[in-house]
């Protein structure tokens, strides 16, 4: 903390205010406890408008992190294929050939709530920002996506869910958000998930994943180098849109309010980002730009303090020199607005017109506002006169922390006290198991997402090798080269409710082995933590008892945590999600011509179910789900030391080439990854269940550690030696071929009917198909 | 051969128009459209993407543009001229092509691999058999292909319609199912689905679009 200190600067009459006043704005700001003492600490005196601004918005739980640093401090984030980590504005890793590749996940939960489309696209807008602020080309995004039940479906007690015309137009306005910004600027979509569940229908989840590539040594960062250093602002003009958007919106609970929030959102233009990347990469080439920050939530304040304190430097700028979009704004206003698409650069001052011209050569407009000073003062003025004059740390990295109180959830015992393993599929399926089994398909969350992704553009930029629903990761090769980065995004908040420590443990491993089966080696985890009100302990239990299993799960894999986001507050009228991290799990496969889809191929190749036994599974499973019961019973523990050796098989077999498919037991159980694999290679399979377990546990369980691998029968020796060697039990289950389903005791479906369910649940759910003309 | 792209403010799959070209033999020469000098290229590609956002109507902006002026001269010369979605677009607004592309009929963006019908020989072309089939992705959210009827006859009648989805294939709700045409001459050529992402065996979007770009030859007559 820096001492307090009288000032002898003047500050803008405007600017000023009387303690009471300053204190009372502070509040209305969103300051809560001993934070305006703090501030007055850090000042030394009182603060003026704009001050007070700056610290709401950077001292907000979006910006500050101030609930939750002190649990992600505990998650392993060093590796040697790390070269950046937690801290800058994505985590980066080096992938070999001289490439490294950076990634990251964030929210737009809460704006997407209040505006699908624009908090939708600038969520995308946001996110590719941070991967080309590193110096990375983006190459792709995935979007994790949670909304309540649509209806229009029926579910596995034979109920018609009615239609909540609410959820379809939230899902339409952020599919089409996605898709008008991600399809405008040009950065193919790989995949995603896509999950409906009532506990998101007042708080969708709205999650972001981007990668970008870049040579190694055009690696940015942000911050400042040296005093004299000229900073300019790259891009849109500064407006009133979005002001306090992300932060302030991200940082407390909605309520019957919520209208009025909409002008908080701020609205995307992709053209513009379009230039600014390609201004940006223009100018990384050049060796131009010393250090660089984007602006997002907290826009000027935000740039400004973050590039200066991170180099124990100052900063003098001028918001004169801010181009804006009103010439009435205020400077608070000025400082703290989010409108998109803007940069802030810091380029010897030498350099500068070289600058200039990269950016007109592109239209991206560009303004000098400020200059690298010796010190720790960020100074501020407007009109001649200082509105802000704070010390750059106190702003970016010396908010406060809390480590708040955390109580375990005394409704947990009674979730856990549930049954859940004990199901006679016959009894459920009212001795129709062929009817319930499709009937299981078609349901939202295990139908064909082709719906969603069919509205995104997935191959600009010609490097994807495995598009959505292609194979258990997303794949894209890098330019130039024949090594591509695998990456697979997931999340479970129904686990995660009955034990948030072992879901997010089953999380990692479940992304860590989609990665694996499409033959990459699993080298990094960003992660996106959306949970409720952390000032109510139990919340804040479910987060710190998260972000626990998510360290043991990637420190025992190996892939480190490079960054993310925290999304709190996720609630509205004091209901709150069920605790819902999500991460995404970044590989790499050496040769993009190995990689392995779901799809099954050959007529007559084996079916093998490899990695741990089937054992109880339906604690929060999406039979439990379709069943129409709230998540209960108890998770069976993942082995992690199971799931790496899995890995380092799959790896192996792929590189070898003795696999034709891949695809692990997830959501839905080996049912739906048979009937995945099978629609997805318009191909039948013939298979015996285990006996050893019922049913319903061999068709539903989710337990985690197995994957359906199909292979050419000469290949099976080889492949068998390679578990064996590695101590992976494998299991024989039947063949691929024909042009039926069937399970044998169980169930003889044609294909024709499979694919159909699959296919039509969907676009039955949400209104229609993609190109069905409306009101036809 | 030397086959220019031109890159727009907004152009998207200028980048991959380029990697095709390469990939099919020829040399790929890049356009900026603040000039008006074809580089003395062979062939001209005006590629897909959001040229100025498509913020006005697509196409609207681009068509003004220095490097068009060069492109016309181009084709008026006989010059092969490929337009690929926005930049079938620009073709149309630019007068180069006839019709129009409107809005997609289900009022979305649609991304997905289309079965498509080669109809006519023009340079573009000359990788296929007139009739023969061909798979290559759309992806476009105002691919709509639309003309007056006797536009539309006086096409289908002297064999301009280069490219037709096959029945049950028409994503847009394109008139007649058409997915690209040609001028009078036959060297300006609009298709709305992108050969481009056809090209690489490693990538999704299969192979079937070098017939674009493999047997393009200088001054090939129409057919």
């Amino acid at each position: 903390m820096t001492d307090p200190r009288p000032t002898a600067t003047a500050f803008a009459a405007a600017e000023r205010l009387d303690e009471p006043r300053a204190r009372a704005l502070g509040e209305e700001l969103g300051l809560r406890g001993d934070e305006y003492e703090r501030i007055v600490a850090a000042l030394g005196r009182t603060p003026t408008v704009s001050e007070l601004g700056m610290y709401s918005v950077m001292w907000s739980e979006h910006c500050s992190y101030k609930s939750s640093k002190v649990h992600l401090r505990t998650l392993p984030s060093d590796g040697p294929q790390v070269l950046v980590g937690p801290g800058e504005n994505a985590g980066v890793v080096d992938v070999g050939d001289g490439l490294a590749v950076t990634f990251k996940i964030e929210s737009h939960n809460h704006p997407s709530f209040v505006e699908p489309f624009q908090g939708a696209a600038t969520g995308v807008g946001g996110i590719l920002r941070d991967i080309f602020t590193m110096g990375a080309r983006p190459i792709a995004v995935m979007d994790p996506l949670r909304f309540g039940d649509p209806g229009g479906w029926v579910d596995g007690t034979g109920r018609r869910r009615p239609v909540d015309a609410l959820q379809r137009r939230l899902v339409d306005g952020v599919v089409r958000g996605i898709g008008g910004y991600g399809n405008c600027v040009g950065v193919p979509n790989i995949g995603g998930e896509t999950v409906f569940d009532d506990t998101y229908a007042a708080n969708p989840l709205v999650n972001v994943l981007a990668i970008g590539v870049m040579p190694r040594e055009r690696l940015q960062l942000a911050r400042a180098q040296s005093p004299g250093q000229v900073a300019v602002l790259l891009g849109s003009a500064t407006g009133r849109d979005g002001i306090g958007g992300a932060s302030v919106l991200a940082s407390q609970e909605f309520d019957d309010a919520l209208d009025a929030k909409r002008p908080n959102v701020q609205v995307g233009d992709p053209f513009a980002e379009k230039l600014l990347i390609e201004c940006c990469l223009e100018l990384y080439d050049a060796d131009l730009v010393a250090g660089i920050q984007d602006m997002g939530a907290a826009g000027i304040a935000c740039s400004t303090s973050e590039l200066a304190s991170a180099a124990s430097l100052g900063m003098d700028v001028d918001l004169d020199a801010v181009s804006l979009r009103e010439a009435s704004m205020e400077s608070w206003e000025i400082l703290c607005s989010e409108s998109q698409e803007r940069m802030l650069a810091l380029v010897d001052p030498g350099r500068i017109d070289e600058v200039l011209a990269i950016a007109e050569r592109w239209g991206v407009p560009a303004d000098v506002i400020g200059e690298v000073v010796d010190g720790d003062q960020l100074t501020l003025r407007r009109r001649g006169e200082v509105v802000a004059e704070v010390p750059a740390r106190s702003l970016a990295d010396e908010g406060p922390e809390y480590d708040r109180e955390r109580r375990r959830p005394a409704w947990l015992d009674q979730l856990q006290a549930v049954d859940a393993e004990s199901v006679d599929l016959d009894a459920v399926a009212g001795g129709d198991v062929a009817s319930f089994l499709l009937a299981f398909l078609r349901a939202p969350n295990t139908a064909s997402k082709q719906w969603v992704y069919e509205q995104y553009d997935q191959h600009v930029r010609s490097g994807t090798v495995l598009a959505p629903g292609m194979g258990d990761a997303g794949v894209v090769r890098l330019p130039g080269s024949s090594r591509g980065v695998a990456c697979a995004t997931d999340g479970n908040g129904r686990w995660c409710a009955l034990d948030p420590r072992e879901g997010a443990r089953r999380v990692v491993a479940e992304a860590f082995r989609n990665v694996a089966c499409v033959g990459a080696r699993p080298l990094g985890t960003t992660n996106c933590l959306n949970f409720g009100n952390p000032e109510r302990p139990e919340i804040m239990w479910q987060l710190a008892e998260a972000v626990a299993g998510m360290g043991e799960a990637c420190a025992e894999l190996d892939i480190p945590v490079t960054g993310g986001n925290v999304s709190l507050y996720n609630e509205t009228r004091g209901v709150a999600i069920r605790p819902t991290p999500v991460v995404g799990v970044l590989g790499v496969i050496e040769d993009v011509a190995d990689a392995v889809g779901i799809a099954f191929e050959d007529e007559n190749d084996v079916i093998l179910l490899v990695g741990a036994p089937t054992v109880d599974g339906l604690a929060g499973s999406e039979l439990q789900h379709f069943l129409g019961d709230e998540p209960g019973g108890v998770l069976a523990p993942v082995d992690l030391d199971l799931e790496g050796a899995l890995a380092e098989v799959l790896h192996i077999a792929v590189h070898e080439g003795l696999l034709a498919s891949a695809h692990d037991v997830s959501a839905g159980g080996l049912w739906v990854t048979l009937a995945e694999s099978c629609a997805a290679g318009m191909i039948g399979a013939d298979v015996a269940l285990a006996e050893d377990v019922s049913t319903a546990q061999a068709l539903f369980s989710e337990s985690p550690g197995r994957v359906v691998v199909t292979l050419h029968s000469r290949n099976v020796k080889p492949f068998a030696q390679l578990c064996a060697d590695a101590e992976v039990p494998l299991t024989d289950i039947g063949t691929v071929g024909g042009e039926r389903l069937t399970i044998r005791d169980v169930v003889d479906l044609d294909l024709a009917a499979v694919e159909e369910a699959f296919d039509a649940g969907l676009p039955e759910a949400l209104g229609g198909p993609v190109s069905e003309v409306p009101g036809v | 051969m030397r086959v220019g792209v031109v890159t727009f403010p907004g152009s998207l799959d200028d980048h991959d128009a380029r990697l095709a070209v390469a990939a099919c033999g020829h040399e790929d020469v890049p356009l900026w459209h603040a000039d008006d000098d074809l580089a003395g290229v062979d062939a001209v590609i005006v590629p897909g993407g959001f040229s100025y956002g498509d913020y006005l109507r697509c196409g609207a902006v681009a068509h003004r543009a220095p490097m068009m002026q060069a492109v016309r001269r181009f084709a008026d010369g006989g010059g092969p001229v490929l337009g690929i979605c926005n930049g079938f677009q620009v073709l149309c607004e630019a007068g180069m092509l006839p019709g129009a592309l409107l809005r997609n009929a289900g009022l979305r963006f649609v991304c997905r691999d289309v079965v498509c019908v080669v109809e006519a020989a023009t340079p573009w072309t000359a990788g296929y058999q007139v009739g023969e089939e061909i798979v290559i992705p759309a992806k476009h959210g105002e691919g709509r292909y639309h003309a007056s009827d006797d536009v539309l006859d006086e096409l289908e009648g002297t064999g301009r319609v280069v490219l037709r989805y096959a029945p049950g294939h028409n994503p847009n709700g394109s008139a007649r199912d058409i997915a690209g045409v040609a001028n009078a001459a036959g060297n300006v050529v609009g298709v709305m689905p992108h050969p481009e992402h056809a090209v690489d065996e490693a990538l999704i979007g299969g192979v079937d679009g070098r017939g674009f770009f493999t047997d393009l030859r200088a001054g090939v007559a129409v057919g």
